[in-house]
């Protein structure tokens, strides 16, 4: 009787053990990358859904890089609907909860007048637009997010 | 910095309709000074992007397309192009820009960039990459 116990216990143990390694190992470390603008394209809710689902099954989000229109989800102007989502604030909050890397591409964001307070003074701006907990920077962070990530998710068109 | 990573930039859209073919351009060329391993591939409407004698006059846009040329000089020398997609738009080889590189191993010598692929090799290509970036 005690051996069968034992024995219990000891592959009980295993299983644990197993299942334990198994979710540390299954854990990944993901690049996101927003191609869309918000409200145009479902992209950029589809992005923050997926973000906030990897981060609350214990993944990690290395960076979320916005690119293209996707820049547009960084204003803190943006106005919508009051029974509407308010996409930018989504992103703020999940920056802010788990000290998200949000960061906006400095080429697109310029063709589209999305700029921090450093930008607006550089290029003579009267003023700038950025949402709180994005950050302004270049190229690099995206090909950086491919390097150091084991998955780039790409949501666009 | 670990071993480099396959990195690929998948280009799907005509170079005017949309910004997304001028601005793809613009991260393949950041890409090239992180020393990975980086190829292009186009395939369908993208493949115009790669068009011999483009010309924007008309249009009021920044013709671009010399930029392609320049992809040479910064080591990108995998330019992969879909068989059917330029056959669907009755285009062939002829029709490209002809992009060369010079190979380092090989004395220098000028060699075409652009590969003509099918489409289920370019899936078995895509298969081997880390990254796939989709434009």
């Amino acid at each position: 009787m005690i051996v069968v116990i034992g024995l219990a216990c000891v592959v009980l143990g295993l299983v644990i053990y197993y299942s334990l390694w198994h979710s540390g190992k299954s854990k990944l470390k993901f690049g996101i990358l927003v191609n869309e603008g918000p409200y145009q394209h479902q992209s950029a809710d589809s992005a923050y859904q997926f973000t906030k689902a990897a981060l609350e099954n214990g993944h990690e989000i290395f960076r979320v890089f916005f690119y293209h229109d996707g820049v547009n989800n960084g204003t803190r102007y943006a106005i919508p609907p009051q029974d509407d989502r308010n996409i930018t604030e989504l992103w703020s909050a999940l920056q802010e909860k788990y000290k998200l890397d949000l960061v906006i591409c400095i080429a697109a964001a310029q063709r589209r007048g999305i700029l921090d307070e450093n930008e607006a003074k550089r290029q003579g701006k009267d003023g700038d637009n950025i949402a709180p907990g994005f950050r302004i920077s270049g190229l690099g962070q995206l090909i950086e997010a491919g390097i150091e990530s084991d998955r780039v998710v790409s949501f666009g068109d | 910095m670990s071993e480099a990573k396959k990195f690929m930039f998948l280009n799907r859209k005509a170079p005017y309709g949309s910004v997304y073919a001028l601005e793809s351009l613009e991260v393949v060329l950041i890409s090239a000074a992180f020393e990975q391993d980086v190829s292009l591939a186009f395939v369908d409407d993208g493949i115009y992007q790669l068009v011999d004698n483009q010309k924007t006059d008309d249009i009021g846009m920044k013709n671009f397309s010399g930029a392609y040329k320049a992809l040479g000089d910064f080591e990108i020398t995998k330019l992969y192009v879909e068989k059917e997609s330029l056959e669907e738009r009755g285009l062939t080889i002829d029709s490209l820009m002809p992009l060369v590189y010079e190979d380092e191993d090989d004395d220098w010598e000028e060699k075409p960039s652009i590969k003509i692929v099918s489409r289920e090799e370019l899936a078995g290509i895509m298969e081997e990459q880390n990254i796939v970036l989709s434009f």
